[in-house]
């Protein structure tokens, strides 16, 4: 197998001084979707920031693509979308993907592949605070696809959307993952874990699954990844 | 550094400006209603006009630009948009240059226009010439927008941005010599209005109007100005932090 696109061994971070990611040991595999699972406030968003480098960390070792998380090689090569949509709402759709293409050095004609990416094609005029919330989170997205980063880091990229939209955007996902593309997608719907070729499931910063969606269902013995992942979340407090 | 980027940034920064005409509006007419208003609080003494116009031609851009860069990079910090630029190629340099050039062409529309009104209409005089008036507004401009890049580091909200208007900003405006000469204050006052950088940009104007041309006195004044200024930007820059907690 090729490298892993990501390996993070013992990754600990502490926010406001309270452990938030309590050891994390995990490989993830190129050109794949890994979905990262778990409830709210288990970390998600945190150990999305240490992969893109913007988190402080306590101590561990984060590579990404062989270098170390956040080094400036890396910054051509790693798309982020933050879970609240970072664009400028002062300024038209058109206007951000274009500021943004030329921040990640895009060739010409990137902005307009990224907004047909999205569906939003049609409203590159429109000034993105008069968008729905649903409409600037694509924005959001189109802003890290426009440099066609090898590493997608999405933290939740489709929460608001509706059923035709999300099965689009995934649709999108597995077409750049079969491009070569490495993504990683939180979320914490279930029905998206169906989706991805590897699950990591967080819970209090801890990892309890690291597998495909069908091991994990073999695993637990159900059919529903909904109940898996609560038959896993029981299993660790019976430990603990 | 990376010349797209740059320019890319300051046209996008020039955009937003663009796009809030209410802002434009009072950026461009507020100081030259002030200076208007000043000519006739003055009427009867040109002496005191022409002495107070020149250095407020300076102080205007100082403050604006000052209000309109904490506000619009504790924007770029809450929003997360500066997130998202520092985890892409741009280097700080990048994004702090292309504030300043855009700030700049700001405060060149607003001193000219202000300029325009004062020296035509209401008779201001400037005996060196408009040329070096505008280059220490716009150096005073590029202060005020390093300073508020700075500030906006240690302000969580919007509201205190704001307040960091009084707390840097007026200090500096009272002890600038513009209200009471500084050779005539309290020696601690002195010492302080000393290190101040906004004094060195009213005695630039002072200067500017006393000695008839651009001196090599001015010359200094406004060399201290400029090394204020890359001063608070390389603390300003120390603040865009890529990691944070
Ligand atoms: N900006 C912050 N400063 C300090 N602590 C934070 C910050 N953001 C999150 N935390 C803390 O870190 C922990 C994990 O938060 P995180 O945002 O990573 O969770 P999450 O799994 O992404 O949750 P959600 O699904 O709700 O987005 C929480 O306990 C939270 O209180
Ligand atoms: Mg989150």
């Amino acid at each position: 197998m090729a490298r892993a696109a990501v390996e993070v061994t013992n990754l600990m971070v502490d926010r406001l001084g309270r452990p938030v990611l309590r050891g994390l040991t995990f490989d993830i595999p190129p050109g794949q979707i890994t979905g990262l699972l778990g409830p709210s406030g288990s970390g998600k968003s945190t150990l999305l920031r240490c992969l893109v480098g913007v988190q402080r960390i306590r101590s561990g070792d984060v590579t990404v693509l062989g270098q170390a998380a956040g080094s400036p090689a890396l910054r051509r090569s790693v798309g982020y979308v933050t879970q609240s949509p970072s664009v400028y709402s002062d300024l038209s759709v058109g206007d951000n993907l274009r500021y943004f293409a030329a921040v990640a050095r895009a060739p010409a004609g990137a902005a307009d592949r990224a907004l047909e990416q999205v569906g939003l094609a049609d409203r590159a005029g429109d000034l993105v605070g008069n968008l729905s919330g649903g409409q600037k989170a694509r924005v959001s997205l189109a802003c890290a696809l426009v440099g066609s980063p090898t590493l997608l880091v999405l933290d939740e990229p489709t929460v608001g959307l509706d059923p035709v939209l999300r099965r689009d955007l995934w649709a999108l996902f597995h077409t750049l993952a079969d491009s070569g593309a490495t993504l990683i997608v939180s979320s914490h719907v279930m029905d998206e874990a169906a989706r991805c070729d590897r699950l990591l499931l967080l819970r209090d910063g801890r990892i309890v699954a690291d597998d495909t969606p069908e091991q994990v269902r073999l695993h637990t013995g159900t059919d529903d990844l909904e109940e898996a992942f609560l038959r896993l979340a029981e299993k660790e407090e019976a430990v603990a | 550094m990376s010349a797209r980027t740059t320019l890319a940034t300051a046209a996008r920064v020039l955009r937003q400006l663009r796009s809030d005409h209410r802002t434009i509006a009072l950026l461009l007419v507020v100081p030259t209603l002030l200076m208007v208003l000043l000519r006739y609080v003055f009427d009867g003494s040109p002496v005191t006009f022409n002495s107070i116009g020149l250095p407020l031609l300076a102080i205007f851009p100082f403050v604006t630009m000052f209000l309109v860069t904490s506000v619009a990079m504790l924007r770029e910090r809450t929003s997360g948009t500066l997130e998202r630029l520092l985890t892409t190629p741009m280097g700080k340099l990048d994004l702090l240059m292309g504030y300043a050039l855009a700030f700049a062409v700001a405060t060149l529309l607003q001193v000219g226009v202000a300029s325009a009104v004062a020296f035509t209409w209401l008779n201001l005089e400037a005996p060196g010439g408009v040329a070096p008036v505008v280059l220490i507004a716009l150096a005073d401009a590029l202060l005020g927008m390093s300073l508020g890049l700075l500030v906006s580091a240690f302000a969580a909200t919007e509201f205190q941005a704001v307040q960091f208007l009084p707390a840097i900003v007026l200090p500096q405006f009272l002890l600038c010599g513009l209200l009471a000469p500084r050779d005539q204050m309290l020696d601690l006052l002195r010492w302080i209005s000393d290190v101040l950088p906004l004094s060195y940009a009213v005695d630039g104007m002072t200067r500017l109007r006393t000695e008839g041309s651009f001196t090599g006195q001015v010359g200094t004044d406004l060399a201290v100005v400029v090394a204020c200024t890359v001063v608070a930007l390389a603390l300003g820059a120390a603040t865009l932090r890529r990691r944070t907690a």
